[in-house]
């Protein structure tokens, strides 16, 4: 008999999510991690639980995902920080104000609550932001985590149900039930899940892109910001594919402090932040909050999202029928992971899942590959 | 504002003085930026002045001002490219400005180290070195109970000066025992001034208590420091006290050269005989490469001065020199180095990280074997405050052997307006270059 029924590769939150799930249905769990837990894109990240609209998948999967986050709040500790802060999705003119009704129904139509604010209303929820907005749409059951310990919740639950987690080794193959690492060492299980983020090395095939992102952090500041802030142009940010690009993206943290964004760039793969991306993106959050200026930046740092051309994940089985893969979350990683675990638990053993698991294969990307080719 | 200058000094201490003189008086053009108001650095900044003049340290900085090398006071280097390139804020103008270099000098000096015992962030408690600078600034000690503890040759300097401003010192409690230290007395016997100036202090102390041997266990008090417990091994006593100064020692400020790509040692930045580092362009001098005292510091300035000014066989006649005091400094960290019972002061529910208000409990559960302080970062923000790890840091260090590897830029806080378009500064201001000198 094999050690292990499933082996997970990567301990990001993606990964230590699948670990919970897994241990939690009584398999035999191993997670690799060859550096630090939750330290690349998860460590990276803001936190922002956040139900997105841009396609009908995403709404399922971020929906349910959080409202997994919620059932868990009462179980996370301290020091994850959660917070129901709600989302205030700011719109600057009238165009937008459109868009934030569309949005309105959209969320009805899920049952997701979620409340319209005129220029009055909006600047009442957050005095900070500059007047001659147009108003903007609240989604309070929004919120935020602090993701390294969250992810170290899920993976400390999982240890405490048998997990074994395997630390500081590589892997170097993964494919039919066997884990192959740098050191020639092997470990063999039912399945193997790949959970590796924007490191797509065991995983080839895989059309992932890493995605810089900057983020700045401030002195603490409690109060200034209530809600987590966002520019509705958000998503033509997010959607733009060739080209660099900024948006307005504000976080209040359990501190005190406030986590700033946010940037999109492909095709940069230097950690170093960029001092141009950082002007862009500090003029953009000072042109939607202009007290910002005054605030003390403690931090400034870079991560990498790992985007998929139709910017969904890739969730499920590969051609090997013992891989699946967890991949592609871009930056919806933090609040997918528990409904990305869900439904890699439902390709292992059939458990439901209140969504259509198909439009995550991994397969829809070689698929539409072969239509366009 | 940009700024073009051959050779970058950073660091106004005895260190950068020297190197800027050197450089300077070679006839290339210098620039030393430092974030204080005046030269100096932490040491001379904070010397006895009152209690002895500092003849070495008066023509160190006259040498200095008649050399040429252009002063840039007020300026904190928040990031750099060894490449040529460093970017200062000026809090004065609030604005950034940036010097470009063929070569650089790294003279960033240390700081004092602390280590976490119960009470240690109780109000009262305060650095020895960062006590004597406030007292410098104007607070006023008269009068009031002071205990100096920890380890270093700082402790002394600082309870002279303090019991010179009018603070009645109670007692000094240094942790290293008395073998260690006459060991190091004994090895100094080749070196009559340095003996000389540790018995003055020793005399200007008078009826202060100098005790060896000895260290704190824990501040006391309710809201604010009323008394520390002490313990010399085999029994424990308490000592009143209006106010608690500590400092175990110093730590080199190493954080600019870890930015610049150069390569750190359990000393400090590791340089060769020229004081270069393992970045070509960038050299590094004083106690930024070992903590080693004022006059390594001179010598080193010197030697990597001549160097990067291109002249450095001029310099080799100092090395023997220098190699000398480095070795002085080797025997000093020996001398004072920490007694086990030095890590184990922390209990569980003492502050570690001040910025953050890790505990040492909540490092420690992080602290499992193949996790390193990333680890210990990520799950409890210790290190992730404002001062970025520089206090905590030398402590999980000592108590954990953990380094902090990553440092970014900016190096210090800065306002969210230094980052963007400032609607202040015209197009003028982000291209004009300046020729000094």
């Amino acid at each position: 008999m094999k050690p292990f029924d499933v082996v997970i590769l990567g301990a990001g939150i993606v990964g230590s999510a699948c670990a919970y799930e897994c241990a939690l249905a009584g398999m035999r769990v191993a997670v690799v991690e060859p550096a630090v837990p939750a330290g690349a894109a998860s460590a990276a990240g803001m936190g922002h639980l956040v139900v997105m609209d841009d396609s009908e998948a995403q709404l399922a999967l971020s929906h349910f995902s959080r409202e997994l986050w919620r059932e868990l709040r009462e179980a996370l500790p301290q020091t994850v920080e959660y917070e129901e802060c709600g989302t205030l999705w700011v719109a600057a003119d009238a165009e937008e104000m459109e868009e934030v009704l569309a949005k309105q129904q959209r969320y009805a139509n899920s049952g997701i609550a979620s409340e319209m604010l005129d220029e009055r209303a909006l600047l009442e929820a957050e005095p900070g932001l500059r007047h001659g907005l147009a108003g903007g749409l609240r989604v309070p059951q929004d919120g935020v985590i602090y993701p390294p310990t969250a992810a170290g919740y899920f993976l400390s639950v999982a240890q405490q149900r048998g997990a074994q987690l395997i630390q500081g080794k590589r892997p170097v193959r993964a494919a039919e039930g066997e884990v192959v690492f740098e050191d020639g060492s092997r470990l063999s299980a039912g399945w193997i899940v790949i959970a590796t983020g924007t490191d797509t090395s065991l995983c080839p095939w895989l059309k992932i892109q890493p995605r810089k992102g900057h983020l700045v952090i401030t002195d603490r500041y409690p109060g200034v910001v209530r809600h987590q802030l966002v520019e509705l142009g958000y998503l033509k940010s997010a959607h733009s594919v060739s080209t660099d690009s900024v948006a307005f993206n504000v976080q209040p943290r359990k501190t005190g402090q406030l986590l700033i964004g946010s940037s999109r760039q492909y095709g940069e793969l230097k950690r170093k932040a960029d001092p141009e991306m950082l002007r862009r993106m500090l003029d953009r959050a000072v042109e939607y909050m202009p007290s910002l200026k005054q605030l003390s930046v403690v931090r400034v740092w870079t991560g990498f999202r790992a985007a998929t051309p139709d910017k969904l994940p890739l969730i499920g089985p590969t051609p090997d029928s013992t891989v699946l893969v967890a991949m592609g979350f871009e930056g919806l990683g933090i609040t997918n992971a528990p409904g990305a675990a869900k439904l890699v638990l439902h390709h292992l053993t059939g458990a439901a899942v209140p969504m259509d698991p198909m439009a995550f294969l991994p397969s829809r990307v070689a698929r539409a590959e072969a239509v366009h080719a | 504002m940009k700024h073009s200058f051959d050779i970058v000094v950073v660091g106004a201490g005895p260190a950068g003085l020297a190197a800027a003189t050197a450089v300077a008086e070679a006839g290339r053009r210098v620039a030393v930026l430092d974030e204080n108001p005046r030269v100096g650095g932490q040491i001379w900044r904070a010397s006895l002045s009152k209690v002895a003049r500092d003849r070495s340290k008066e023509r160190a900085v006259a040498r200095f001002e008649a050399s040429g090398a252009k002063l840039f006071s007020g300026h904190q280097i928040v990031d750099g490219d060894a490449a040529g390139a460093l970017e200062s804020w000026v809090a004065a103008t609030q604005s950034l400005e940036t010097f470009s270099f063929e070569r650089l000098i790294l003279a960033t000096g240390a700081r004092e180290r602390f280590l976490p015992f119960p009470g240690w962030t109780l109000p009262g408690v305060f650095g020895a070195g960062g006590l004597q600078a406030l007292v410098r600034s104007g607070y006023d000690i008269r009068g009031k109970r002071v205990v100096v503890v920890g380890t270093g040759p700082l402790l002394l300097a600082v309870a002279a000066h303090l019991k010179q401003d009018g603070a009645r010192v109670v007692l000094v409690a240094e942790q290293a025992p008395l073998s260690q230290l006459m060991q190091f007395g004994l090895s100094l016997i080749t070196r009559p001034g340095k003996i000389v100036q540790g018995l003055s202090l020793r005399a200007q102390l008078a009826n202060a208590q100098y005790r060896t041997g000895c260290w704190p266990v824990a501040a006391l008090g309710d809201g604010t420091v009323t008394g520390v417990r002490l313990s010399d091994g085999s029994r424990t006593w308490t000592e009143a006290c209006d106010l608690l100064a500590c400092g175990f020692h110093l730590v080199p400020n190493t954080e600019l050269a870890t930015l610049l790509g150069c390569e750190v040692g359990d000393h400090g930045v590791v340089v060769d005989a020229d004081q270069q580092t393992s970045v070509a362009s960038v050299y590094c001098v004083g106690e930024t490469t070992a903590i080693a005292g004022v006059d390594a510091a001179l010598l080193q300035g010197r030697i990597a001065g001549l160097a990067a000014a291109g002249r450095a066989s001029e310099a080799r006649t100092l090395h023997m020199q220098r190699d000398a005091e480095r070795s002085f400094g080797r025997r000093m960290d020996r001398a004072f180095a920490l007694r086990k019972e030095m890590l184990t002061l922390a209990m569980p529910d003492t502050i570690v990280c001040r910025c953050e208000d890790v505990r040492f409990s909540q490092i420690s559960q992080a602290a499992a074997p193949g996790n390193g302080w990333t680890n210990a970062k990520l799950q409890t923000r210790c290190g992730m405050g404002p001062c970025q790890g520089r206090i905590c840091g030398p402590a999980l260090n000592a108590l954990f052997g953990w380094k902090n590897t990553s440092v970014r830029a900016p190096l210090f806080p800065l306002p969210i307006a230094a980052l963007c378009s400032s609607p202040l500064a015209t197009d003028d201001a982000t291209t004009l270059v300046t020729q000094e000198n």
